[in-house]
C-alpha cells in the first residue's frame, strides 16, 4: 500500500503539497507516483523566479522505462527547485515526502482558494479506484 | 518457392493444426470486396541467375568515371577489410539492439564509435548515429531550440556557405515546427562569412547560428571569430564538418573560446562507399550538459548482475516510444551498418593514417587546382586558404563543358549556376587521396580540349 | 560461458597501425597554405591497431550478436525475415558504389531504371497513385506523409487543420512524427476486440482534423475490420488517411491501402520488402500516395521521359515538400529491394502475406494449445500476434521480460516485449514466412520448457539469461551513471 500523509495536500495527478512556514507551497510528486514510474535516473527541475500557470508542465521525471511530465496545481512563482536531484535522483523514490521535493511555489494571490486539492483521504479513494 | 520453405505436407499439416481448410480462410477478415486477385503491374519471377544477370548490364551500362566531384560525398580508398567484416551476416541481419544481451557486439560498436567521434571533433558525447549529414544538421537545429533556453526565437543562422541541400533539408525537416532559417550572405570575393557582417543581428534574440568547416566551396571559415559572436549573443553554435578534415583541422570543441555546442555531419566519408547517395550516415556530438536534448539512439556502459561490464542502449526516455508526442524526435534507428563500416575504417585509418589521408587530399587538390588553373580561360574564383575541393570560375558556361568530359568518361566537377547564379560560370571541384597526377594530368589536357573547342564552335 | 572481448582502444599501442592501408606521406609542405590558427593541435585519438587486431575485434563482436543469419528472430513488428543474399551482392556491383550521387543522369541510367520499376512496382503492391524513394527510414517515411498532408490543406487555404488522430496501441513514432510536424495528437481508444472506437473517432473528427495515422492490421495483431467505415468517416470531415507499412507483411499481395481508402502510406522497405536491419539501419522509408497528394511528394523523384530515366526535382515537383535527404536517400538500400522484388515476382510477393500468415496463425494455435494465452483470442492472427503473461506474472511472478530473456538461453531472439503498452506481459511475435515448421516447432517447445520452469524452478527464469556474454544489465545505473564514451583507467 502505498503511503499517503494525512498533513498533505493531493492532486488527482500524483502531486502532493505543503504548506511552509512562510506561505510558499513545497510540491512533489507521491509515494504511489514514485513506485509507478520505477528507479527514476533524472529529474529536471524548474528555476527560481520562474511564472507558472495552474496545469502547466514545470518539472520532469524519467525512470529508464518511463517518463512523465509534473504540473503546476496552482498559478503562481516557482521560489526555488530541489537542487539535490540533479546529482541524487533517487532521493525522490527513498523520501518521497521529504527531501525528495520537486520545487517551491509561491501562489498567486488568489490561486490557493481556487486550486481543487484533495485531501489524503479523498487522494486514497483516487488510488483505490485507479487499483480497481 | 523463393524464400519460402514449405512443402505440401508442411502446410497441410499447419492448416489442420489451425483447423482452415485454405490459406486463404486465414484472411476472412478482410472484406472481401477489398480483396486483391492479382499484382499484375509487377512482372514475373527472375530467378538469382537472371537477376544477377540483369543487375550486372545495368551496372556496366553505368559505368565507372574519373571522378572530380566532391560536393558533400567523396571517393575514398575503401580498405578490403572494412567491408567484408561489416556484411557479416551476425551485423548485416540484426536489429536494434533491444535485447542487450543478445547484442553486444552492436552495442560495445557503436559505444566505440561514439567514443572516436567524441574524440574526433573534441566534444563530449555521441549519439548513435542520424540518416545523413543533411538530416542530421536539421534534427541539431531542433535540438539547439531546445537546448538554447534563453532564446525564445528559435531563429537559425544560415550561411549561404552552408552546402544548399542541407539548408532545404533544414527547411523541410524544421519549419512545420517554427523554425526560421535566416541565411547569412557570404563574401562573392572570399567565398566565406566575414564575422563583421554578424553586427547587424547584435542586440537580437538568435537561438543557434550554423557554421559548416570547410564550407561548401572547400574555403575555410574564420570559426573562432563566428563562434565566439555566437557565443557573446547568447547563441549556439552548429558546426557542420568534414570527419577526413578533422585530422588537419582544429575540432570543434576548439573552435573560438568555448568551443561549439553541437557538430554534424556527414560520416561518408569513412568508409562508405558513394553509392548515389546513400546509404550514409549522419553524425552528431555535443556537450554533457545537452546529452538530453539529443536525439537518436546513445549506447552506455554499465554492469550485468554478475558485476561485469556491458553495454545498454541508454537514455531511452528521449525517444519516442516512451515520450510519443513528447520525444526529441521521430527517429528510431540509426545508420548502424554503416556505423560499423565507419567504426572499422577508423580503426584501420587510425590517427595517422586519417591524418595522412587529408594531408594526401589536400595535396592533390593543390596539385589539380595549380594544373587546371595553367589551362587558358580558368581561374580560381576565390582567394584564400581551402581543404578538399574549391570553386574555380570559366569564361564561359560550365554545362556544355562538363558534358564533353563525361563523354571523356571524366566527372568534371559540379556546376553551380543552379545552386549560385551571382558567382557566374562556377565549377567546384574536388580531388582525394584517389587521384593520381596521371589522372590530374588527363583531367586538365580534357578540360583544355573541352574549352577550346567550346570556344571555336 | 564468459566472453568479453576488449573495447577496441584497450589494443592500441603508439605507432602501430595497417600502414598498408594509408595513403603516401605528401610531406609537410603540401600544408603551407593552411593558416595555423585553424589547425588541428593535438592528432585525434583514434585507436592504433594492426589490420588483424581490428578484423579480429570486430569479428569478435560480430560474434556476440544474434542475428537471422544465425538464429530465429521473432521480434513482432519488425518482419525479421531473411535477408537474400543476392539482393546485397547485385546492390554492391563496383559500378554502382562507384556512382557519386551527383554524376550526370547519362552516367547512371541503369540506376534510375531500377529506382523507377521499384517506384512503378511498389505503386502496384499498394494501389497507390505515386511513389517517392527518398525517405531513409520509416519514421523519415512518417514525417515525409504528414507534412504532405499538411500541405495539402495548406494548398486548399485550410491552414487551421493541425490535429492528427492516433489510436492510442499506436507506435510511438506516430504521435512523435506529428508533433515533428507541428500538429496535435488527439488519441481515441480500441475496442476490446482490438477495432478502432468507432464512436470516438466520430467525436474526436472536425473541422481542425488533418487526418488519422493507422495501422492495420494494428499494432495488435489484427485487421481493422471496419476500414472502409474508417475511412469514410474521416474523409467526410475533411481529413485523410495515413497508412504506417509497419505491418504491411500481412497483407502483401492480399489487400492494398490504396484501395482500403488511405491517402498516403509508406512502406519499411527493410521490413516488408527485406533489406537488411544492419544493427538498426539503414532503412528505407519510401511512400506511396493517393491522387490528391501526387503534388507534395519529396524530391528527387524518379522519372521518365521515352527511353530515358531522369530525375524529377524541384521544378518538376514545384509543390513538392522539399527534400529531405542530401541525395537520393538510402539508393542501395533501394536497389536491395528491386532485387528481391524481382526474385519474387507477382505471384512470389502474393505469397509473403499468405505464408506469414500461415505461419503467424499456425504458431498461435500451437501456443495456446501448449497453454498460453492469446490477447485476442477470438480473432484471426495476422502476420504477427499477442501472447500475455499476464497469468504466469500474477501466479508464478514470472514476466514477459523473463521469458524474453530465458529464451535467448534457449537460441532464440526473444519477441517484442511490452509493446504495444495496451496489452499487459505481452510478447508480440511475428515469425515471418521465410521460417519452417521445424523452427516454429522448437520455439513451441521452448517456451513450454520455460513455462515448466517458471512452475518448477523460477529463479532459472528470473535470473536469466545464463549463456549470453553478459547477464541481465543494470540499466538504471547505466542511466545515472553515464558512460557514453571509453576514457582510460589509471593503470595499477
Amino acid at each position: 500500500m502505498s503511503n499517503v500523509p494525512a498533513d498533505l495536500k493531493y492532486t488527482k495527478s500524483h502531486e502532493w503539497l505543503r504548506t511552509l512556514a512562510d506561505g510558499t507551497l513545497e510540491i512533489g510528486i507521491t509515494d504511489h507516483a514514485q513506485h509507478a514510474l520505477g528507479d527514476l535516473v533524472f529529474v529536471e527541475v524548474p528555476e527560481a523566479g520562474r511564472a507558472v500557470k495552474a496545469g502547466e508542465a514545470c518539472a520532469v521525471v524519467e525512470s529508464v522505462k518511463a517518463a512523465s511530465d509534473v504540473y503546476a496545481p496552482l498559478d503562481g512563482q516557482i521560489t526555488a527547485g530541489n537542487p539535490r536531484l540533479s546529482g541524487e535522483p533517487e532521493t525522490v523514490n527513498a523520501e518521497p515526502y521529504g527531501e525528495g521535493w520537486l520545487m517551491r511555489l509561491r501562489p498567486a494571490p488568489g490561486a490557493l482558494a481556487a486550486a481543487q486539492l484533495l485531501s489524503a483521504a479523498e487522494y486514497q479513494q483516487v488510488l483505490d479506484a485507479e487499483g480497481g | 518457392m523463393a524464400f519460402i520453405p514449405h512443402t505440401d505436407a508442411d502446410v497441410a499439416a499447419m492448416l489442420a493444426a489451425i483447423g482452415a481448410s485454405r490459406i486463404d480462410d486465414l484472411f476472412d477478415e478482410i472484406p472481401a470486396e477489398l480483396r486483391v486477385r492479382t499484382l499484375a503491374g509487377v512482372p514475373e519471377a527472375l530467378n538469382e541467375m537472371e537477376i544477377g544477370r540483369l543487375m550486372s548490364e545495368r551496372a556496366r551500362s553505368d559505368g565507372t568515371s574519373l571522378c572530380f566531384l566532391g560536393a558533400g560525398a567523396y571517393e575514398h580508398h575503401i580498405p578490403a577489410a572494412v567491408w567484408a567484416v561489416t556484411t557479416r551476416g551476425e551485423f548485416y541481419s540484426a536489429y536494434t539492439p533491444y535485447q542487450a544481451e543478445a547484442s553486444q557486439g552492436t552495442l560495445q560498436l557503436i559505444y566505440e564509435f561514439q567514443t572516436m567521434m567524441a574524440r574526433l571533433t573534441g566534444m563530449q558525447v555521441a549519439n548513435a548515429s542520424m540518416y545523413d549529414g543533411a538530416s542530421a544538421t536539421a534534427e541539431a537545429a531542433l535540438m539547439a531550440v531546445r537546448a538554447n533556453r534563453k532564446s525564445q526565437s528559435a531563429r537559425i543562422l544560415v550561411p549561404t556557405t552552408v552546402h544548399p541541400h542541407y539548408r532545404r533539408v533544414a527547411v523541410a525537416m524544421a519549419a512545420n515546427q517554427g523554425l526560421t532559417f535566416e541565411e547569412l550572405p557570404y563574401c562573392t570575393e572570399e567565398g566565406v562569412i566575414p564575422a563583421a557582417s554578424l553586427a547587424r543581428y547584435d542586440g537580437e534574440d538568435v537561438t543557434a547560428l550554423l557554421i559548416q568547416q570547410p564550407n561548401f566551396f572547400g574555403r575555410l571559415e574564420d570559426v573562432d571569430a563566428l563562434t565566439d559572436w555566437a557565443h557573446a549573443h547568447r547563441a549556439l553554435v552548429i558546426a557542420v564538418v568534414n570527419p577526413t578534415s578533422l585530422a588537419l583541422l582544429k575540432a570543434p570543441g576548439e573552435w573560438g573560446a568555448r568551443g561549439a555546442d553541437i557538430t554534424v555531419g556527414e560520416g561518408q566519408p569513412l568508409g562508405v562507399p558513394l553509392s548515389s547517395g546513400g546509404p550514409y550516415f549522419g553524425f552528431m556530438t555535443t556537450r554533457m550538459e545537452f546529452v538530453r536534448q539529443m536525439p537518436g539512439r546513445i549506447v552506455g556502459r554499465t554492469l550485468d548482475t554478475a558485476g561485469r561490464d556491458g553495454f545498454t542502449l541508454t537514455l531511452q526516455a528521449r525517444e519516442q516510444h516512451i515520450r510519443r508526442a513528447k520525444a526529441t524526435s521521430n527517429i528510431c534507428t540509426n545508420q548502424g551498418l554503416l556505423v560499423t563500416a565507419a567504426t572499422i575504417y577508423m580503426s584501420l585509418m587510425g590517427p595517422q593514417g586519417l591524418e595522412r589521408t587529408a594531408v594526401a587530399c589536400h595535396a592533390r587538390t593543390r596539385e589539380l587546382l595549380a594544373a587546371l588553373t595553367r589551362v587558358p580561360g580558368v581561374r580560381l574564383a576565390f582567394a584564400g586558404p581551402c581543404f578538399h575541393e574549391a570553386v574555380l570560375q570559366l569564361d564561359r558556361p560550365v554545362a556544355p563543358v562538363l558534358r564533353t568530359l563525361a563523354r571523356d568518361g571524366i566527372l568534371g566537377g559540379l556546376d553551380l549556376a543552379a545552386y549560385y547564379p551571382e558567382l557566374g560560370h562556377a565549377l567546384l571541384v574536388c580531388a582525394t587521396e584517389t587521384k593520381t597526377s596521371a589522372d590530374i594530368d588527363r583531367y586538365r589536357a580534357s578540360l583544355g580540349e573541352a574549352l577550346q573547342a567550346a570556344r571555336a564552335a | 560461458m564468459s566472453i568479453r572481448e576488449k573495447v577496441i582502444f584497450e589494443y592500441s599501442h603508439p605507432g602501430r597501425g595497417a600502414s598498408d592501408q594509408w595513403p603516401h606521406d605528401p610531406g609537410a609542405a603540401a600544408l603551407g597554405d593552411l593558416p595555423p590558427q585553424l589547425r588541428r593541435t593535438r592528432p585525434p585519438e583514434l585507436p592504433e591497431v594492426s589490420e588483424l587486431e581490428a578484423v579480429r575485434h570486430f569479428t569478435r563482436l560480430s560474434q556476440l550478436n544474434f542475428s537471422i543469419d544465425t538464429h530465429f528472430y521473432p521480434l513482432g513488428s519488425c518482419t525479421m525475415k531473411y535477408n537474400p543474399k543476392a539482393c546485397n551482392q547485385y546492390a554492391m556491383l563496383p559500378e554502382f558504389l562507384a556512382r557519386h550521387p551527383l554524376a550526370p543522369e547519362s552516367h547512371g541510367q541503369g540506376f534510375l531504371a531500377c529506382l523507377y520499376e521499384l517506384q512503378e512496382m511498389l505503386k502496384e503492391v499498394t494501389g497507390m497513385q505515386g511513389v517517392a524513394l527518398s525517405p531513409m527510414a520509416g519514421a523519415h517515411g512518417e514525417f515525409a506523409g504528414v507534412a504532405m498532408i499538411r500541405a495539402y490543406h495548406r494548398a486548399r487555404g485550410d491552414a487551421g487543420r493541425d490535429e492528427i488522430i492516433v489510436p492510442e496501441a499506436a507506435h510511438g513514432t506516430n504521435p512523435a512524427t506529428a508533433t515533428m510536424c507541428g500538429c496535435v495528437v488527439r488519441e481515441i481508444p480500441v475496442e476490446p476486440s482490438g477495432d478502432v472506437d468507432i464512436e470516438a473517432l466520430r467525436r474526436a473528427v472536425g473541422p481542425n482534423t488533418a487526418g488519422i495515422m493507422l495501422t492495420n492490421p494494428s499494432t495488435l495483431g489484427v485487421f481493422e475490420r471496419r476500414i472502409a467505415e474508417v475511412a469514410r468517416i474521416v474523409h467526410e470531415a475533411g481529413g485523410l488517411l495515413y497508412y504506417d507499412g509497419a505491418n504491411l507483411n500481412a497483407i502483401l499481395g492480399k489487400v492494398r491501402p490504396g484501395d482500403m481508402g488511405f491517402d498516403v502510406i509508406h512502406m519499411n522497405l527493410h521490413k516488408t520488402f527485406s533489406t537488411p536491419h544492419g544493427g538498426g539501419g539503414p532503412g528505407a522509408g519510401a511512400v506511396g500516395v493517393g491522387a490528391r497528394l501526387l503534388p507534395f511528394l519529396p524530391i528527387p523523384l524518379v522519372g521518365r521521359d521515352g527511353e530515358r530515366y531522369r530525375w524529377l526535382t524541384e521544378s518538376d515537383v514545384p509543390q513538392s515538400i522539399g527534400r529531405l535527404s542530401a541525395f537520393m536517400g538510402n539508393a542501395g538500400v533501394l536497389l536491395r529491394a528491386y532485387v528481391y522484388m524481382r526474385l519474387l515476382g507477382r505471384d512470389g510477393l502474393q505469397r509473403v502475406g499468405e505464408y506469414a500468415t500461415l505461419n503467424a496463425n499456425y504458431l498461435l494455435k500451437r501456443l495456446t494449445a501448449a497453454g498460453f494465452d492469446a490477447a485476442y483470442p477470438q480473432r484471426r492472427a495476422s502476420h504477427e500476434f499477442i501472447v500475455t503473461l499476464r497469468r504466469q506474472a500474477r501466479e508464478l511472478n514470472v514476466t514477459a521480460m523473463d521469458f524474453a530473456k530465458r529464451l535467448l538461453d534457449y537460441g532464440f531472439h526473444a519477441p517484442t516485449t511490452y509493446f504495444p503498452l495496451l496489452v499487459p506481459e505481452c510478447l508480440l511475435i511475428e515469425p515471418t514466412e521465410t521460417e519452417s515448421i521445424d523452427i516454429l516447432d522448437a520455439f513451441v517447445t521452448a517456451m513450454s520448457q520455460i513455462q515448466k520452469e517458471a512452475e518448477q524452478e523460477p529463479g532459472r527464469v528470473t535470473s536469466a539469461p545464463h549463456t549470453m556474454p553478459v547477464r541481465r544489465l543494470d540499466d538504471v545505473r547505466a542511466a545515472r551513471q553515464l558512460d557514453l564514451t571509453w576514457k582510460p583507467t589509471a593503470q595499477p
